[in-house]
């Protein structure tokens, strides 16, 4: 779109040579592709940095004068060496996992059933029903935190997985139900109406019909419950306390920061190696990512 | 049905058909369906929410039942300066947070809106700080502010020679302060850009065409088509933004965990360190409980927002 599509009119009329005298490729260069790149390394350069901080050897780390920060010159792989084997993070990791694929699939069951109970089995309160879920997403987990830890040990759950199995379906349940909702939305109804007629049962018809028809929508809502609960941190702050059944983002926070000087290199290699997952499944799965954050917002 | 022709598997399904047909009466089977999201929301959404209230006034300790105190839990608060602290500090954090986000994501998104080569890679690369656990990128953050080592000091003092010492980001209140919020806006870009592109793309060019034709300049394209269509999906977009920046925790915990003297704390950090780190659940409950009036607010925002947009666009209320 350039300006000199339009017709020179009386406000045009000023801008005209202005846009003559600018080459069009430079206009463009300055104001676009500089402004982006400028985005792209600010938003970049903090991985960049944790990534080559993980491979640097100490000496080189914390001598600014005799080596240039920006770049490594004797790569190693002592601090993921210590990591893997000198902490419990591969138990990290395992337990981050355990929770993440958890959750999700809690969730997932959870949400699917009441998305589909609420836009097709359509009762009286149906969209009621719908604003009071989504209104759920709105109560920020900074103020349930302090209850919700007395409620983990009234029930027995205190410092174990399955207290965050349990509540993170509390984030992820009214976003999915509201993902799906959208994605049922986009199902003609009379794909279902012909199966009801042809006998089948609303079982029938949500397992063989609506399910198969809505998977890129679970798959949207899967990856992205699987992000979310992957990230979380608050509940996991507070309800884990034991070293061993602590997750990625927790475990790096409390056990690894230690006395006053800080193990850069461990630290920086236990942000890489824990933003590696979700960053690989990003990788894989972008479309679904956009389409459900902008999905997400516009219903 | 056929009994006549298939006695076994019409047997079969016999079987199991008074089940199915409980199953498949509509009452039993919407009742089933929302059995479970309902559950596991009322148990560990409704409920807590509910005894959070009923925490904040009461002198519950960890490991002992408190009993009703009535507002002194609040009394106390309003007399005590570190709450003030953290109450002026989350406003300022989440009004200049979100103003960055919001003017540097729209116009991340406009850029975004014009047509280059790459542009899929482009969007997806710019998703990662959002994607990326924000505890693990803050800890990358408290790395680039260290004291001694920081690559922000090392090029303004030794490359660009504009300081003759290192900046001290996390030593002192006020510069901590912005550095978490500079953190923020980091994080917060990604999200705000993309979302926002979405609702540009939904704007039709022929109200371009019309204005340019019309002879209005890019500004007044802006200001006129642009910004009214986009209204709708930035109300949504930050309330959102709002809600989980005025109630964020992990960054200022991962960072700065409230200091120097207690001066980054936010309610939710100040809700945490006296609640669950000091035991006292029936301040930390009460600390948690005062963000909700500012919570109520940004809904009643987005519910505005969200009844405009109707009506914006022709649509009956559903």
């Amino acid at each position: 779109m350039t300006d000199t599509v339009a017709q020179p009119s009386v406000a045009d009329a000023k801008a005209a040579p202005d846009t003559m005298a600018w080459d069009s490729g430079l206009r463009r260069l300055m104001m676009i592709y500089l402004p982006l790149g400028c985005f792209v390394l600010i938003l970049l350069f903090p991985f960049y940095w944790m990534a080559i901080t993980s491979f640097k050897p100490n000496a080189e780390l914390l001598n600014y004068k005799e080596h240039n920060p920006f770049w490594i010159t004797s790569p190693t792989l002592a601090h993921i060496k210590h990591l893997l084997f000198d902490t419990a993070y591969p138990r990290w990791l395992w337990t981050t996992m355990l929770v993440a694929i958890g959750s999700t699939t809690l969730s997932l069951i959870a949400s699917t059933l009441a998305a589909y109970a609420i836009e097709r089995l359509r009762f009286r309160g149906s969209p009621y029903v719908g604003l009071g879920i989504y209104l759920a997403y709105l109560v920020p987990p900074s103020i349930l935190f302090i209850p919700l830890a007395t409620v983990v040990v009234q029930f027995g759950l205190f410092d174990s997985p399955m207290a965050l199995i349990l509540v993170y379906p509390t984030f992820l349940v009214p976003f999915c139900t509201w993902l799906l909702i959208g994605y049922f939305k986009s199902i003609p109804y009379e794909l279902e109406e012909c199966a009801l007629v042809d006998g089948a049962t609303r079982l029938q018809i949500l397992r063989r019909i609506t399910l198969p028809l809505a998977v890129p929508g679970l798959i949207s809502a899967g990856i992205f419950s699987f992000t979310l609960s992957w990230n979380e941190f608050i509940y996991a702050l507070a309800f884990i306390q034991s070293g061993a059944n602590k997750t990625v983002p927790v475990a790096i926070l409390t056990e690894l920061v230690t006395g006053d000087v800080y193990q850069w290199g461990a630290l920086m290699a236990g942000s890489l190696l824990g933003s590696l997952p979700v960053a690989v499944f990003y990788s894989l799965f972008v479309d679904y990512y956009v389409s459900s954050l902008t999905g997400a917002v516009k219903e | 049905m056929s009994v006549t022709t298939l006695p076994p598997l019409a047997l079969a399904r016999r079987q199991p058909s008074l089940l199915v047909r409980l199953f498949d009466t509509k009452p039993f089977l919407i009742v089933m369906c929302l059995a479970p999201a309902i559950g596991l929301l009322a148990v560990f959404l409704t409920y807590p929410l509910g005894l959070g209230i009923w925490l904040a006034f009461t002198d519950t300790t960890i490991g002992r039942r408190g009993v009703f105190v009535g507002f002194e839990n609040f009394q106390y608060l309003l007399t005590d300066p570190l709450w003030w602290n953290a109450v002026f500090y989350s406003v300022i954090y989440t009004a200049i947070a979100t103003f960055g986000k919001f003017a540097l994501g729209f116009w991340l998104a406009l850029l975004l809106n014009n047509h280059f080569p790459f542009k899929s890679l482009l969007r997806a690369i710019i998703l990662l700080p959002w994607i990326v656990p924000t505890v693990l990128s803050a800890l990358a953050f408290w790395w680039i502010y260290d004291p001694q080592f920081s690559i922000i000091s090392y090029l303004l003092v030794d490359v660009l020679h504009w300081r003759s010492s290192n900046v001290d980001f996390l030593g002192s209140p006020w510069p901590a302060r912005f550095s978490l919020i500079a953190a923020n806006i980091w994080r917060g870009i990604p999200f705000v850009a993309i979302s926002l592109l979405a609702g540009l793309q939904t704007i039709s060019p022929s109200l371009y065409e019309a204005a340019m034709l019309d002879g209005a300049s890019a500004w007044q394209r802006f200001r006129y088509i642009t910004f009214p269509m986009m209204m709708p999906i930035l109300a949504i977009v930050m309330t959102f933004s709002i809600i989980f920046t005025f109630t964020d925790f992990q960054l200022v915990y991962a960072i700065t965990r409230g200091g120097p003297v207690n001066s980054t704390h936010l309610l939710a950090t100040l809700a945490f360190q006296r609640g669950i780190a000091g035991g006292e659940l029936g301040e930390g409950a009460a600390i948690a409980v005062s963000m909700i009036p500012f919570l109520v607010f940004a809904t009643l925002f987005s519910y505005f927002g969200l009844a405009r947009r109707k009506w914006q666009q022709g649509e009956s209320n559903d």
